[in-house]
């Protein structure tokens, strides 16, 4: 592959689409979880890509992209935090961590 | 030499994580995300962003992937999980996924974008990024760690009420 914004992009528009198809196939709660992570990479690999490549690269401060990254970063981990918590409380009171199950929302 | 680099580091990206979105079994994709994580983080720092490749190798692998093997584990009892929607559903997905695949891959490929790194390599990015989040970015960082400290505490507020509620 040669060393361009393309070959990036079309390797992180890979990874969105297998996330996307991993969160739509999955009934295990914890596989769309990791299906969300893919999404999140994805995007993180963009906004890095198009930090080295953009234009605001040879204007001068070229980590605002790298930052967003950081922020993506902190937020996804927050996520799986708080998902995983659902789901272990889930599955405590339901026995099951098949989303179709996932019905009510009180019990 | 860098483009053979390169081409490793989306292998070792790529193919894992067919393997997360086709698997059966989801021990397996759990493991096989490990690779992908550090394919993106090689990625990244062929791009230059060595600290965010750092951060992704330590909070990804060590914290996002132990906690979602650790869930695995945890929801398992004794027999693998090998639960996904019905063959239409599939179907639908993928044609779904295909055509949204074709549009990207048909936008990056038209799409004139400026294709060459500007002749300066970048240096350590550390110190700057540090000087960005202090500076620059200081609301967003706060608000940041406000958001990480809520979810510390609502995490355990859901699991500990559910303790609570088998009681």
């Amino acid at each position: 592959m040669p060393y361009n914004l393309t070959s990036f992009l079309l390797v992180s528009s890979l990874l969105f689409c297998l996330g996307m198809f991993t969160v739509l196939t999955r009934r295990n709660a914890i596989g769309i979880l990791m299906g969300i992570e893919l999404v999140l990479n994805a995007a993180g690999l963009n906004f890095v890509a198009f930090s080295r490549f953009g234009s605001e690269f040879q204007s001068g401060i070229p980590l605002s992209g790298q930052v967003f990254t950081l922020f993506v970063i902190a937020i996804a981990a927050a996520e799986v935090a708080v998902a995983l918590a659902i789901v272990l409380s889930l599955y405590s009171r339901l026995k099951t961590i098949d989303v179709a199950e996932f019905k009510d929302l009180r019990k | 030499m860098k483009q053979t680099i390169l081409s490793v580091f989306i292998l070792m990206t790529i193919i894992p994580s067919f393997w997360v979105a086709l698997s059966s079994n989801i021990v397996h994709a759990a493991f096989s995300l490990l690779f992908t994580f550090f394919g993106v983080a090689g990625l990244y720092v062929l791009l230059g962003a060595d600290f965010i490749g750092v951060v992704q190798v330590i909070i990804y692998i060590g914290g996002i992937l132990v906690l979602i093997i650790f869930g695995v584990m945890m929801t398992q009892r004794g027999r693998v999980l090998a639960l996904s929607v019905q063959l239409p559903g599939k179907i639908l997905a993928a044609v779904l996924c295909a055509v949204i695949l074709g549009a990207l891959f048909f936008a990056v490929a038209r799409s004139l974008w400026p294709l060459e790194p500007s002749g300066r390599e970048l240096g350590p990015t550390a110190a700057a990024i540090g000087d960005l989040l202090l500076g620059k970015y200081l609301i967003p960082f706060e608000a940041a760690s406000l958001l990480l400290l809520l979810a510390l505490v609502g995490a355990l507020l859901i699991v500990r009420r559910s303790v609570k509620g088998d009681k």
